[in-house]
């Protein structure tokens, strides 16, 4: 930027004296109205600068204007209202709207206290102050221009007297001339900068920096003190950038195209692009001269910016360095051609011819000749290895700052995206690696960097603690590297609960038992003497070292366990409300919402049992024969199952047996059992009723019931 | 049918005059009979008497329980009038004879520490019936234990002197001639090791030389039933419930044996056994094979029931628990696992030793199981729940066969040396600290079995079989019913008859036997489900509160409202009440009981 700046401003120096001039070369000397209406013009071009110094009313632009002879007379058109435009009128603010209305009325009240007055008086007094405003006011008192009153202004009155016929013509003519020049212009310089091709711009911007190179050595010969002035500025600049961090990765555009980074060739190179431009910026312009100096004549054309950052991009992306390089190098001479013929075409539609595009040419076959002598020197450089290493090892630590700084940059995004991050990772790395290789001169040893490249990823990964990706190339190594990973990662826990169970188990089956001390000893033993014995243990120790029954044990238990317990019922249908097909998994967010998860059981029995594993299955055979529903009284089986303890001659004593079984009812066979009589239930409460009867109605007292009584009082 | 007559005798002379002879209760062929002959007029007088007489006959039930229970107190002063016998002279020991609370809780079968949800009334009456029912029932066996005549055999050493150091030679001696004629040896050297087994009724003795030879004998008179060659290696043999068959597991295949030796069975579909196993009242043979596989053949049907996959290789090491029939296995990777043939799987899997496991046992009560493994250990395990070791022992050789007697005594057979350890009563594991009797054979051991009711130790070696003298080993009184050594031959079949009708279903062998009388809980709680969903709401849930309607202007809407608020808030109280104790229970759960309070700890705020 230091040098578009610097560039831009030269250039608009270059107007400003060009439209200074013009009232000097021709003073007073127009016509009346013809001086009027230039100035007129002149003072509009100037409020366009100042509002184009704004860069956000670009848009106040017209949209196109063709380059033509065709120019109307005012750059100000009163076309339709046919009154006079007068200055005062431009002068004034904008013309009061309906829809302004509430804006206005809130301008009054803000221009009715007077504590407002004092700091906008102030601050037109400090707008004076700028170059610009000071210009415009220079331009109006010159003038003598009546600011208030739309009355002509002394020096008008006098040209208006002033002038003849045929000058008034001749000023006209050149005055159109020069209009239709500057409306070319900037048609042109609109046109320009409306093509979209960055490719161009790119050149376009490095020619220009370099113009700015060559226009301030040119200056440091010629006059030291400005030059001088000039290294401050950029001084400045630098020191500004580095205050304000403005093109460190943290603005939206470089957001955004840090995201598009990964799918998009060019946004990573913007992003390059953009990085090294903050290296540049905030890297002490001193020092890099000196270095400069020290390189020697090659360093010369070196822009600014470093193109190698973007070369080392490319490569990055490549398979093979190598061979990508000449492919680079030819693409970039085919790119520069093509930018070649690019502006010649313009160049044929114009019709007419001027120094400034002269000047772009000559531009252009700079930048051109640069261009092929940098071809050249990078050729050299392809057959002469030796050489361009120590060059390059003079840049690289810039260049590998730089994709240490993306790198931040992709960790940062990695939370969003593992993989692009990975991605970047891998391809820094790789270019990382690249020097080396480069060094040694082979091609084949392309295979070790990479392989080096993914375990660095593995490690990078354990770090993340993200999970394992497929997508990966693995070999079988880092397959195991990436299980132990995992597994010292998430099992880490659970290895130590196991480890616990472990010792448990191991002091369960080791504990050093006492010997039995028998009199009868087994023959075969009986010679045996405690060293012997202890040698024998020995043996048997060795023996049984392969085969470690606890672990297998231990998995064996595992394995039951999980089998034991309740799957988790997953619902999610691939496809349904996102794309799918293969290698597409549903969303960890749906999975999670269609994920059914099964209650945890009751405690495995076996639980705090290191040593045994108990089947938790239901014997369903067994439950087959046993009491499915409860009786009728009973509301808990608990209680049911009390009185069910006891059952059968098995559990019992005969005679207990035979009592537990006795029916309620003992009839005896060949003998009628009469039916049951009301007497036989409840005789008594039959009385009681008789007796109430009596105590209601007694006169109407049957015989029987007279007889019941009776009955009931011998009783 | 005893008791109805007897504590009639008790009561009802107060009240009934006219009847004092006649005690029994009346029926209605009584009353008929007496009806016919008085007449019909006094019926209700005469109904009104048996009402009477048969209302007392609850509380008595209870009252004879109440007796059973304070039992230890003299009995003369509970019975109100002693009964007179035909000479006028007073039994001094009157009414049933006193048991001791100790054995009556060992018949008990209710677990009352169990806290029962709160039962309906309906249903307290049919609980407190089932208690009076239990107690009654085991205060019956209680007393029936008066019949245990027999005491077990013991050794003792004179003071200090080491009963393992007693020889056999020094039993024999000491015993009278009969148990003195049980100690034998035989010598067979010709027909290799042997193994044996002792029928259930410990009569019976069969055994069988790795050479083919197969024998059966009443070893108790030395009758020999049978003898033959199979002219094939014979890996096992036992008797099946009677001592009438007998299964072989030859090289190839498994067979049938009558008492006469005549083949009866060829069961090819056991194939390679290497160990047989009885389960008696299964009526199952369950055979371990050098395949892997575990069979169980029904063989009162013929079929089998089950084959099951052990996965574990060659299987060598077999035995049974007699407690729930359930299948022990012993396994080369040092692990026991547990079978039932209703399940695919092993019950239980337990990790035993560090080398293979060479010889399982498990007691009678099936409390305890003994394993020996190849690293020289024995280990006596818990079985009821834990299955952790409850001691271990390192000898000088492994055991390479275990074997319990009934009363809990542990035999080990370790090259030519057998070891017996005894434990302090019956269902106490074997104390492993010092043995309790050793014997040196002719041979190694290669089979081993303590003889049912009788003190002895059958031991099956390269040198033939030898029968030892194990005092205390065997249950001395035997069930005449179930396994009567003196049975005649019309007993036995009468018994087979008896236990096949019995027989009871090879699903049902599971850990814990008493699973039965338990109510299926989960299929249960699934009917229940299925019947609220079918029904559209739940039946058994608590209705809310509906607050009677009351009359006089008290059902106004603002009284019943009243009404169940106070219903409502009474509900919130109790349940505030138990949380609170809950919490107070975990509180004081919660509490360090460690350190000992500090006399200081009264300044402490």
């Amino acid at each position: 930027m230091n040098a578009n700046q610097a560039a831009e401003s030269l250039l608009a120096s270059n107007q400003q004296k060009e439209l200074e001039d013009l009232p000097k070369d021709y003073p007073l000397s127009t016509s009346e109205d013809e001086g009027d209406k230039d100035e007129e013009r002149k003072h509009q071009k100037l409020l366009e600068s100042i509002s184009s110094l704004n860069g956000k009313d670009r848009q106040k632009l017209a949209d196109r204007s063709e380059a033509s002879l065709k120019v109307s007379e005012f750059s100000v058109s009163s076309e339709g209202s046919g009154e006079k435009l007068v200055l005062s009128d431009l002068l004034e603010p904008v013309k009061t709207s309906s829809s302004l209305a509430a804006v206005k009325k809130q301008l009054n009240r803000v221009k009715s206290k007077k504590t407002v007055e004092l700091p906008l008086h102030r601050e037109e007094i400090e707008r004076a102050g700028t170059p610009l405003e000071q210009e415009i006011f220079n331009l109006l008192h010159k003038n003598k221009q009546p600011v208030t009153d739309p009355l002509l202004t002394p020096v008008e009155k006098a040209s208006l007297k002033a002038m003849s016929l045929e000058e008034v013509k001749m000023r006209r003519a050149e005055l159109q001339r020069a209009r239709a020049l500057q409306s070319y212009y900037e048609a042109r310089a609109r046109r320009e900068k409306r093509i979209k091709s960055k490719k161009y711009h790119r050149i376009l911007k490095k020619g220009k920096a370099k113009q700015a190179l060559k226009d301030f050595e040119k200056l440091q010969k010629v006059n030291p003190a400005a030059a001088l002035e000039e290294l401050e500025k950029l001084d400045k600049a630098r020191m500004m950038e580095r205050m304000s961090l403005k093109h460190q990765n943290s603005g939206k555009w470089a957001k955004s195209k840090a995201i598009m980074a990964k799918y998009d060739l060019e946004a990573r190179q913007a992003m390059q692009e953009q990085l090294a431009r903050n290296k540049e910026l905030t890297q002490k312009v001193a020092a890099s001269e000196s270095e400069e100096e020290g390189e020697g004549q090659e360093e010369e054309e070196e822009p600014l910016v470093p193109d190698l950052v973007n070369e080392v991009q490319i490569k990055a992306n490549g398979l093979n360095p190598w061979m990508f390089r000449n492919h680079f190098i030819d693409a970039k001479e085919a790119e520069v051609q093509k930018d070649l013929e690019d502006p010649a075409e313009p160049e044929a539609q114009e019709t007419s011819e001027s120094e400034e595009e002269k000047a772009v040419v000559e531009e252009e076959t700079l930048l051109k000749e640069f261009e092929e002598r940098r071809s050249l020197r990078q050729k050299s450089e392809l057959n002469h290895m030796a050489e361009p290493v120590h060059r390059r090892v003079t840049k690289d630590p810039s260049s590998q700052e730089v994709l240490s700084d993306l790198r931040a940059l992709c960790q940062k995004l990695s939370t969003e995206n593992h993989q692009s991050g990975k991605q970047e990772l891998s391809s820094a790395r790789t270019a990382q690696r690249e020097e080396p290789a480069r060094e040694e001169e082979e091609p084949m040893l392309l295979q070790r960097p990479e392989r080096a490249r993914t375990l660095d990823e593995l490690e990078e990964l354990g770090r993340e603690g993200c999970v394992e990706n497929e997508e990966l190339p693995r070999t079988a190594v880092e397959g195991l590297q990436l299980e132990k990973n995992l597994s010292n990662h998430i099992g880490a826990p659970k290895e130590k609960k196991r480890k616990e169970q472990m010792i448990d188990l191991q002091n369960l089956l080791t504990t050093k038992s006492p010997s039995v001390k028998s009199l009868a000893v087994p023959t075969t033993v009986q010679e045996l003497e405690d060293e012997e014995e202890r040698d024998q243990r020995q043996i048997i120790k060795e023996a049984f070292a392969g085969d470690d029954v606890i672990r297998d044990f231990l998995k064996e238990k595992r394995e039951a366990v999980e089998a034991s317990k309740p799957k988790d019922l997953d619902l999610t249908l691939p496809g349904w409300g996102e794309w799918g097909g293969i290698g597409l998994k549903p969303s960890a967010k749906k999975r999670r919402r269609f994920l059914i998860k099964a209650p945890e059981g009751p405690p495995r029995k076996d639980k705090n049992l290191p040593n045994v594993i108990i089947n938790e299955k239901r014997n369903t055979h067994a439950a087959a024969h046993q009491v499915q529903v409860l009786p009728h009284p009973f509301t808990h089986h608990q209680q049911f199952e009390r009185t069910i303890q006891t059952p059968g001659s098995t559990w019992n004593t005969q005679r207990a047996f035979q009592k537990l079984t006795m029916p309620k009812v003992v009839t005896k066979p060949g003998h009628i059992i009469k039916p049951i009589k009301a007497e036989d239930v409840g005789y008594r409460s039959s009385s009681r009723s008789d007796l109430s009867v009596i105590q209601r109605n007694p006169k109407r007292l049957s015989i029987r019931h007279k007889k019941h009584l009776e009955n009931n009082c011998v009783d | 049918m005893e008791t109805v007559p007897e504590p009639g005798s008790n009561v009802p002379p107060k009240k009934d005059r006219l009847q004092t002879k006649k005690k029994k209760p009346r029926r209605y062929w009584e009353q008929e009979t007496t009806g016919t002959a008085a007449g019909a007029s006094p019926g209700p007088p005469r109904k009104r008497k048996r009402n009477r007489e048969l209302r007392p006959q609850k509380p008595k039930k209870n009252d004879t329980s109440k007796k059973f229970r304070m039992s230890k107190k003299p009995r003369e002063l509970k019975s109100p009038r002693p009964q007179r016998s035909l000479s006028g002279a007073q039994d001094p020991f009157a009414g049933p004879a006193p048991v001791s609370v100790e054995v009556v809780q060992k018949y008990c079968r209710i677990d009352k520490s169990k806290e029962l949800p709160h039962p309906k009334t309906k249903t307290r009456s049919r609980l407190v019936v089932a208690e009076a029912q239990e107690e009654e029932t085991s205060v019956r066996a209680a007393r029936s234990e008066l019949l245990l005549t027999e005491e077990p055999g013991f050794l003792e050493g004179e003071d200090g002197e080491d009963t393992a150091k007693i020889r056999q030679a020094d039993i024999v001696e000491a015993v009278d001639i009969a148990s003195a004629a049980k100690h034998f040896d035989l010598n067979l050297r010709q027909f290799g090791p042997y193994r044996l087994n002792y029928s259930r009724t410990g009569r019976h003795l069969a055994f069988g030389g790795r050479r083919g030879h197969v024998a059966a004998l009443d070893w108790v008179t030395k009758k020999l039933t049978c003898e033959i060659n199979v002219m094939e290696a014979v890996r096992d043999i036992r008797f099946l419930h009677s001592e009438a068959l007998l299964a072989v597991a030859q090289n190839r295949w498994l067979h049938i044996y009558d008492n006469q030796g005549i083949e009866l069975h060829c069961v090819r579909r056991c194939d390679r056994v290497t160990r047989l196993e009885f389960l008696p009242f299964h009526f199952l043979l369950a055979t371990a094979s050098e395949t892997g596989f575990l069979t169980y053949l029904d063989v009162s049907v013929g079929k089998i029931v089950a084959a099951l996959n052990a996965r574990a290789g060659r299987l060598s090491v077999m035995t049974q628990n007699p407690y729930n029939a359930v299948i022990h296995l012993g396994h080369s990777n040092g692990t026991v696992s547990l079978w039932s043939p209703a399940m695919k799987e092993p019950l239980v899997k337990i990790l035993c030793h560090r080398g293979g496991v060479r010889a399982v046992a498990v007691d009678s009560t099936g409390m305890h199981m003994a394993t020996s493994g190849l690293d020289h250990q024995l280990k006596v395990f818990d079985l009821r729940g834990t299955f952790q070791p409850l001691s271990a022992r390192t000898l000088p050789q492994g055991a390479g066969h275990l074997a319990f007697s009934q009363r809990g005594l542990l035999a080990a057979g370790m090259g030519d040396v057998v070891n017996i350890w005894a434990g302090q009563g019956k269902a106490s594991p074997p104390s492993l600290e010092q043995p309790y009797l050793t014997h040196r054979l002719s041979g190694h051991v290669h089979g081993l079995q303590f003889c049912p009711y009788e003190d002895v130790l059958g031991v099956g070696h390269s040198g033939g079989i030898t029968s030892m003298l194990v005092p205390g080993a065997a249950e001395p009184n035997f069930d005449g019913l179930e396994s009567n050594p003196y049975r005649s031959r019309k007993q036995r079949q009468e018994w087979e008859v008896k236990a096949l009708l019995e027989k009871v279903p090879a699903e049902l062998i599971c850990l814990d036997p008493r699973a039965l009388a338990e109510v299926d809980v989960i299929s249960l709680e699934q009917a229940k489900k299925e019947r609220a969903e079918r029904l559209g709401y739940d039946p058994d849930a608590r209705t809310p509160f509906q607050p009677k309607p009351k009359q006089k202007g008290r059902s106004s809407t603002a009284s019943l409202v009243k009404r169940k608020r106070k219903v409502m808030d009474q509900e919130h109280r109790d349940k505030i009440r138990q949380s609170l104790e809950q919490q107070l229970q975990k509180q004081e759960k919660a509490k360090p009981t460690g350190a000992r309070p500090s006399a200081l700890d009264r300044f402490v705020r």
